[in-house]
């Protein structure tokens, strides 16, 4: 079938799986890289120059922590100069105010800082280490640089109940865009799930809250809402569509259509050491495999929504169908939505005080949960 | 919200056009990009904190001399209230 392969329009480049926090709901893989394995800065390098000339806007710096390594000032330079626009998802923690001032000269466009609460003590409980302080410290010297400053907040049972006080934080500071992005269950978050999943009283609460908010903050702080997919009546459109918009390059090289792809069996990865960007985007099995409708099943074969959602998320429907071309069980249309609802019927007849209010600081008498915290790999 | 004839649009921190050199142009920000074309883009362009939003009027009704100039300026007007309510703008008194 020929057919138009749309241009990326963002790269999301893992620079390493080092990172000084252990959260409960890391998004990376299972199995971490050791810093041996990472790409050179030259590679990079090359990475960036070859995304711009595919058409790609947008260079997401995450990770681990991609202030790990000790070449992030060259590498924001080389993506800018080859014509991106540079993003660093960060915990902020090692960072002061000399570094961040290189970055913002080496051409940094936005920072986007991730807080785990508001409360220092749930954040330090969540990180597995105590960043909270060191985080304030941070956002007070962005204050000091023209860039663009998103705070992000996963969200979860444990903190749903906080987001005036995360709003509060953002308000008090330089942030023009805060983002409450609800735990997405893969890797990490998959094994906490029971832990992290919350109620549907406290989902209903914060979406009326957060929409009164982005109704008063309008034109002075953007609200990014991700809800949990789980309580969704359809799936998200998961990456935009696999090998549609996004590009995902790990530690080691491999090019991937996203986060979770590499817990789907059968699927081969091909690496930015091997080939070029364009060539892996256009020809790559793994990009090819779930890239348009041909691999649809039922229902979403002939569903008017499937150029919406394209189905859904391919590495959820492996997590909970065992199937990765299966209908995302998250869909109400789903054969499998039972599944999810039986997921979510436990979730909610356990007994969870939520506070009396989404300030309430009320002590939580939750008995607290066994987490399995992400570790940090060599 | 209208904007202020006097008031100097500037965009906002993070907030940036693509190069010159980089085809098509487009203005971007923070997790999205606006391609921009024709008037869009001459009025992003003058969006340098030095054109009050009266000046960026007069300067873009010339070059679509054409269009009746009180509908120009009523596309200005609401083209830059969109972009602050977008967060990509920001007037300075």
């Amino acid at each position: 079938m020929a057919s138009i392969i749309p241009n990326p329009l963002a790269l999301i480049a893992e620079l390493t799986h080092r990172c000084p926090l252990h959260c409960v709901y890391c998004s990376n893989p299972l199995e971490l890289q050791a810093r041996t394995n990472e790409l050179t800065t030259e590679v990079w390098s090359r990475v960036f120059k070859e995304a711009a000339e595919a058409g790609v806007l947008q260079a997401d710096f995450t990770g681990g922590e991609p202030l790990a390594r000790p070449d992030i000032v060259d590498l924001v330079r080389a993506a800018r100069s080859a014509g991106l626009y540079v993003n660093l998802i960060t915990s902020g923690l090692p960072l002061d105010e000399t570094r961040l001032a290189a970055l913002a000269e080496a051409g940094l466009d936005h920072i986007q800082l991730s807080f785990q609460s508001a409360r220092e003590e749930t954040a330090n409980e969540i990180s597995g280490t105590k960043s909270h302080a060191h985080k304030l410290r941070v956002l007070d010297w962005l204050r000091h640089h023209h860039l663009a400053v998103t705070l992000n907040f996963v969200i979860h049972r444990r903190n749903i109940d906080q987001l005036e006080e995360m709003l509060a934080l953002a308000e008090s500071s330089c942030a023009t865009r805060i983002e409450f992005a609800n735990v997405q269950y893969y890797g990490w978050a998959f094994a906490n799930r029971e832990n992290l999943l919350p109620t549907r009283e406290q989902l209903d609460r914060s979406v009326e809250f957060l929409k009164r908010e982005q109704e008063r903050l309008q034109g002075k702080i953007r609200i990014e809402f991700v809800v949990p997919d789980y309580y969704a009546k359809y799936p998200k459109p998961c990456m935009g569509g696999w090998g549609r918009k996004l590009m995902l390059i790990t530690p080691t090289g491999d090019a991937l259509p996203c986060h979770a792809a590499q817990v789907i069996p059968g699927l081969s990865f091909e690496n930015v050491k091997d080939r070029s960007l364009r060539e892996i985007w256009e020809q790559s099995a793994a990009f090819q495999k779930f890239r348009g409708e041909a691999w649809m099943q039922q229902p979403c074969k002939t569903c008017d929504r499937r150029e919406q959602d394209f189905g859904g998320c391919r590495c959820q429907a492996l997590l909970l169908a065992e199937d990765a071309a299966a209908t995302d069980p998250v869909c109400s249309l789903a054969p499998l939505r039972p599944k999810v609802d039986a997921i979510l019927a436990a979730v909610n007849l356990a007994p969870v005080s939520v506070g009396a209010g989404l300030a309430a600081p009320a002590a939580d008498p939750l008995t607290r949960p066994v987490w399995l915290y992400r570790p940090n790999p060599a | 919200m209208t904007p202020e004839l006097n008031s100097f649009p500037r965009l906002a921190p993070g907030c940036r056009l693509n190069e010159k050199n980089q085809q098509p142009r487009t203005l971007l920000m923070p997790e999205r990009a606006l391609r921009l074309n024709g008037p869009s883009l001459e009025i992003v362009e003058r969006c340098d904190g030095q054109h009050t939003v009266q000046q960026i009027i007069v300067e873009v009704q010339k070059i679509y001399s054409k269009a009746e100039p009180h509908k120009v300026e009523q596309d200005i007007l609401g083209y830059l209230a969109l972009l602050q309510k977008e967060r990509a703008l920001d007037f300075v008194l």
